[in-house]
């Protein structure tokens, strides 16, 4: 890819994904870097919580997702001094929206995943491109092994169409258990044939009594 | 005159110019002059106001006198070199940013101190009348630090937010939180600008700036000048001088005080300095910062109301012991044991 003299961004693999269910979030994503045919490294984490109730996930090019995590951080920080409280999801998803499109014509090679919960205590997601066009889901699939991903949670999270009146809730019935290992089988079969995800698995659950990371050892070749 | 000056339009820009200023001179010579320079005389001032004291010895009464008489000069000539903050007096003093620092006077009080581990911030509240909420006095200013102000609020509220955009400007850069002392210097920096600019005041603000890191937890006071200094205690606004003293009796001990001890000295000198009206849970805010045994960091925090109103009410309860037992000691007979009440 870098035949190109100028080019400055470089693919550090990996996958994330989110699940929302009635009143919690789980957002999940594999914890390899690699570059080219090589692992930089089996141990590091792609997830980052911007806020008690809400917690962003993203692949991608690690030198700029790293900024982008301490931006919204920083501006998260800056919220709290002057509202006297935390962002909320919907707030930082807007807020991450922005930030991507500011960088229109330079991007953030980020593939974000936002996951936590709403104002009313609802499970939400939100997923983006890099450029910053988002969308609030039931679940969502980024990075190398998106496209492996992303069928399997539509076969088995159905959400309704959104041209339906009236609106219908995307979020999951399932319970947060039944949620967290349909996660750890999709990452399983990503696996399989992704080669830029595996050695191990990290999750984490937001719900109302707070945040609970697990980790999930994957297969490491 | 009239004439004179019609006669000078024809004759020119440049003439016409200098003739105007040289009018413009002569005018405000004879009608702009303060009056008080023809007023006082410091031999009238002196019969009219008696002396303090008249020292027996004629020579040293003399001395004395030509102070005052000098002191009286200065404060005589004190509203010419007033009026802009650029502008020295001849005795090498800024009256702007004197001024400003009597505006941090006027405010309601607030007292610091620290221990080698933990600081503490208490502020008098004030509120503009009944009506109204109390002003905010003490300010989150990042997880290791904050601050406490008196004066002129709406500068303390920008202050705040310069030192917290630089907080995390720090944080960011960095990854580590900026260190006390920096964070007092850089506020300082700013003051220091408001003294030498003509466009700009300096800021009606006095700032306890408390905050814990690697060397321990600190405590400065910054001053509108520009200056400040690191203090084990220290009382800022009206009737401070009575917080003051009170720590000043007692600071030596503050390096080795639990959290819960310097919170308890802290309501006391709050309470020295409502003089009178009772301590309650509204109208006083304490807020602590601190680094416990164990390492862990507990980060800047106002202390809610309810646990202020406790230790209030214990604070009393330990007054109102001794005083007790000292009465009923001295009704009862001796015992045999020889214990002051306090010691109990």
């Amino acid at each position: 890819m870098s035949r190109r003299g100028d080019w400055v961004y470089e693919n550090n693999g990996g996958t994330c994904v989110a699940i929302a269910g009635a009143d919690y979030c789980v957002v999940a994503a594999d914890t390899r870097l690699s570059v080219g045919y090589s692992i930089l490294t089996r141990d590091h984490s792609k997830i980052c919580e911007l806020a008690d109730k809400c917690v962003l996930a993203s692949s991608g090019f690690q030198g700029d997702i790293k900024v982008l995590h301490k931006n919204l951080a920083a501006r998260e920080l800056l919220y709290q001094h002057q509202h006297n409280k935390r962002m909320s999801c919907p707030a930082m998803a807007q807020l991450l929206s922005n930030t991507l499109y500011y960088k229109r014509f330079f991007p953030y090679y980020a593939f974000n995943v936002l996951g936590g919960l709403d104002s009313e205590g609802k499970g939400c997601v939100f997923t983006y491109d890099a450029v910053g066009s988002y969308e609030r889901t039931g679940y969502s699939a980024q990075g190398t092994g998106s496209s492996l991903i992303m069928p399997v949670l539509d076969n088995q999270l159905k959400s309704p169409s959104p041209l339906l009146l009236p609106a219908r809730d995307a979020v999951t019935p399932l319970s947060e258990l039944e949620a967290v290992d349909l996660v750890k089988d999709v990452f399983a079969s990503a696996t399989e044939r992704d080669i830029y995800t595996g050695d191990k698995l990290e999750i984490v659950v937001i719900n109302k009594a707070g945040t609970k990371r697990e980790y999930i050892e994957l297969r490491k070749d | 005159m009239l004439t004179h000056y019609t006669h000078s339009l024809t004759s020119g820009p440049r003439r016409n110019t200098h003739l105007l200023l040289c009018w413009l001179a002569f005018f405000s010579c004879s009608i702009l002059e303060p009056k008080k320079n023809t007023a006082t005389k410091p031999e009238e001032h002196a019969d009219r106001e008696p002396k303090p004291y008249a020292h027996s010895d004629p020579k040293i009464a003399r001395e004395i006198q030509a102070e005052e008489d000098e002191d009286e000069a200065s404060r005589m000539f004190r509203n010419q070199y007033d009026t802009d903050v650029t502008t020295w007096s001849p005795a090498g003093r800024l009256f702007q940013v004197e001024y400003a620092m009597e505006a941090v006077k006027q405010g309601s009080a607030c007292v610091g101190l620290r221990s080698r581990t933990h600081a503490v911030l208490a502020a008098a509240n004030k509120a503009a009348s009944e009506l109204s909420s109390h002003q905010r006095k003490v300010f989150r200013v990042a997880d290791h630090a904050g601050v406490a102000l008196a004066g002129l609020t709406a500068d303390g509220r920008v202050l705040s937010r310069f030192l917290r955009s630089e907080c995390i400007n720090h944080a960011f850069v960095y990854d580590a939180p900026l260190p006390v002392s920096r964070l007092a210097l850089r506020l300082a920096d700013k003051a220091q600008v408001c003294t030498q600019r003509s466009w700009k005041r300096p800021y009606g603000v006095g700032l306890l700036v408390a905050g814990l890191d690697e060397s321990g937890a600190h405590l400065y006071y910054n001053c509108p000048s520009g200056n400040y200094f690191e203090y084990q205690a220290f009382a800022i606004g009206s009737r401070s001088q009575a917080a003051k003293t009170f720590l000043e009796r007692r600071f030596e001990g503050y390096n080795d005080y639990t959290p819960d001890q310097l919170i308890r000295d802290a309501l006391s000198a709050i309470k020295e300095t409502l003089q009178g009206e009772k301590l309650t849970s509204s109208n006083c805010t304490v807020a602590i910062v601190g680094r416990k045994d164990d390492g862990t960091v507990e980060p800047f925090e106002m202390i809610d109301n309810k646990r202020i109103q406790e230790i209030i009410e214990s604070m009393e309860a330990v007054e109102e012991a001794p005083v007790a037992a000292a009465e009923s000691s001295s009704m009862q007979e001796d015992k045999g044991t020889d214990a002051a009440p306090m010691d109990i």
